[in-house]
């Protein structure tokens, strides 16, 4: 060829693969070719999302706090941060951000690192709380002689939630006992709370189905839709079934999708998006399958699509069924596997308490309780992840309700126990109760 | 003289008149249009001890100390009770800094309850140490901090009502309980960027 055939060749060659490339970038679409890009592996909060780089990454601006705040700030919020954005937005510690930025959210929870990412994502030594506080073995004599890296790892301290962990709350609940004497999680009643709001709504007398008449109801997938907790609160077929506003409001869907359910379970269904149930659709992905999994999951289950109506069916909204049945249905690890005979699914089969048992959903998707004018509406948070790691976040919004707090952070810390699912009593003890209430009585004041 | 000449040192003459007329004209809003950092200093200091004073007499001491309706708690949420007036200073503080980052302030002390609020500056250790000798008197600074630099206000921060003593004297946590009645307990501390 002559040198200057090289040449043209050459330069058509780099433009041919660069538009390509680029092509690949900048568009959302999640193609094998894509993924060849990914610099290193995604952490395990975010490898379903991992094609979408413009959830993380603003182009030629980086990766943004709003960025993460769009999906964690209302866990950030719910947890009162210990360390928030505006500690460090105050001049007076500018010392501090100079020795580690906690402005940002990626100085300490760097993706696309996978040689350097700890749990929960974040990317610096165990012992980065020593940067700030070095003071502490002077302000806490009992402090004396602990590991650098055992702050936050102990069961005593987290970075960001301490609301199970603060002094004040182990002092209020020290010496309680490994059981209540009255272990109760709360009850849903989302019709009496939509009552109490003003919004009662009105069980039908009799399912007489209200859609329209060219619908063609195959009984089959209906069944005894009449005995649902749905049509004891009026919900006929038209509340779910047809659009109610936008662009096709009127229409008839027989497959409705979310947001039929958004109307009056609002709550449930932004947990979801929010979980890693439901985290691929919320960013325009497809649905979550159990073969794309990182955990390990039942083969039977590998192609199902992950919706609301994957664990509490159509038209068979047994939820209590649900709170057990629809996890293991997938789910198949460890802990999973040995939650039926543990003590707590052995709670189910008591036959002398109301609705007795601790299912999966009891820890995993548990019920909090909100304000909402005047009255208390139960909800259920449906993303597990919000009260997972660190677990001392699941003291609160689980373990207490039954526990006392003083053997729920021991069992919390106990790892083997948790993979056991509960068979036995925690072994290891985490100090901070007596600690805190060591400094009540030590000090005159 | 010239002609050019003459041209040259007339317009000369007429774009002074005019410039020093423009003076004239603008001299009365030249006077007061600027603040000095100072003065709004003390005129946010003005404000923030305003409504921290009412909230502590007329909110906390009197609810809780007099009529006994509910208490104030550090932890008010989980408690259910009112927040402390430090507070409802420092969340006053944060969303001002949400909303207009040209200043910020925080209350600090030699005898901190939380031992992350003691000076930490040179500004604000000499500052506190000045506010607490004489009431009246406020600490004025300037100093660099992260690349930018300041001018630091600090203001006495006196003891107003019987809540205000009666916690801190009683507290676990705060290092000192003989505070009385109209005690500087600590110091309000003001920073305005001047560049």
């Amino acid at each position: 060829m002559t040198r200057s055939g090289y040449w043209i060749g050459w330069i058509a060659l780099v433009t041919v693969s660069s538009a390509y490339l680029a092509a690949v970038l900048t568009t959302d679409a999640t193609t094998g070719m894509k993924a060849m890009l990914l610099p290193g592996t995604t952490t395990a909060g975010h490898y379903q999302i991992e094609l979408t780089c413009g959830s993380c990454h603003t182009p030629f601006g980086g990766v943004s706090n709003d960025a993460c705040l769009r999906c964690h700030g209302d866990e950030l919020t719910a947890a009162d941060d210990s360390h928030p954005r505006s500690k460090f937005m105050d001049p007076r510690n500018a010392s501090l951000v100079a020795r580690l930025d906690a402005r940002q959210c990626i100085t300490c929870h760097r993706e696309h690192a996978p040689e350097m990412t700890r749990p929960m994502g974040v990317t610096l030594p165990d012992d980065y709380c020593w940067t700030c506080h070095a003071e502490v073995g002077r302000e806490r004599p009992s402090h004396a002689g602990m590991t650098f890296d055992s702050c936050a790892s102990a069961g005593c301290h987290n970075y960001h939630d301490n609301t199970a962990l603060y002094e004040d709350f182990l002092v209020a609940h020290a010496n309680e006992p490994a059981v209540l004497a009255r272990p109760r999680a709360p009850g849903r009643a989302l019709r009496d709370a939509l009552g109490a709001m003003g919004a009662a709504p009105a069980a039908l007398p009799r399912l007489a189905s209200d859609a329209p008449a060219h619908i063609a109801i195959d009984q089959s997938r209906v069944g005894a839709l009449e005995t649902t907790s749905h049509a004891r609160a009026g919900v006929n077929c038209t509340a779910c079934h047809v659009v109610p506003s936008g662009d096709e409001a009127g229409q008839w869907l027989d497959r409705p999708g979310e947001r039929a359910c958004d109307a009056c379970h609002g709550a449930e269904v932004k947990g979801f998006f929010a979980s890693r149930h439901g985290m691929r659709p919320a960013s325009g992905l497809a649905r979550m399958t159990p073969a794309a999994a990182r955990l390990p999951m039942k083969k039977a289950a590998q192609e199902r699509q992950l919706s609301c109506v994957s664990c509490h069916p159509a038209h068979d909204f047994d939820t209590r069924r649900a709170a057990v049945d629809a996890c293991l249905g997938c789910h198949d690890d460890q802990h999973s596997r040995a939650y039926i005979g543990s003590p707590h699914h052995g709670l189910m089969t008591r036959t002398d308490a109301d609705r007795a048992g601790v299912t999966c959903a009891t820890c995993h998707l548990p019920r909090l309780t909100t304000r909402v004018n005047g009255a208390d509406i139960v909800t259920v948070q449906h993303n597990p992840n919000a009260n997972l790691r660190p677990n001392e976040k699941m003291a609160r919004t689980a373990c207490t309700y039954c526990h006392g707090l003083g053997f729920s952070l021991d069992a919390l810390a106990d790892r083997e126990l948790i993979a056991r699912n509960f068979r036995g009593t925690p072994v290891r003890h985490v100090a901070g109760i007596e600690m805190a209430t060591k400094r009540t009585t030590e000090r005159p004041n | 003289m010239s002609r050019l000449t003459a041209s040259a040192a007339l317009a000369a003459a007429l774009l002074t008149a005019a410039a020093c007329g423009r003076t004239t004209n603008a001299g009365t809003t030249a006077d007061t249009a600027s603040v000095t950092p100072q003065q709004m200093a003390d005129a946010l200091h003005a404000v923030m001890e305003a409504d921290r004073t009412v909230y502590t007499r007329m909110v906390v001491n009197r609810l809780q100390n007099d009529e006994k309706v509910i208490k104030a708690s550090e932890h008010w949420q989980d408690d259910k009770a009112l927040p402390l007036p430090a507070q409802m200073f420092r969340m006053g503080a944060e969303m001002a800094a949400q909303k207009n980052a040209n200043f910020s302030y925080a209350l600090l002390s030699q005898w901190p309850v939380n031992t992350q609020n003691v000076p930490k500056t040179d500004a604000e250790k000499a500052g506190l140490e000045f506010v607490a000798g004489d009431a009246k008197k406020n600490y004025y600074a300037e100093e660099m901090l992260g690349g930018t630099k300041y001018f630091t206000a600090v203001y006495p921060d006196v003891a107003v009502a019987p809540a205000c003593v009666n916690c801190h004297n009683s507290h676990k946590d705060s290092p000192r309980s003989d505070f009385k009645m109209g005690d500087v307990m600590g110091g309000v501390v003001v920073r305005i960027p001047i560049g």
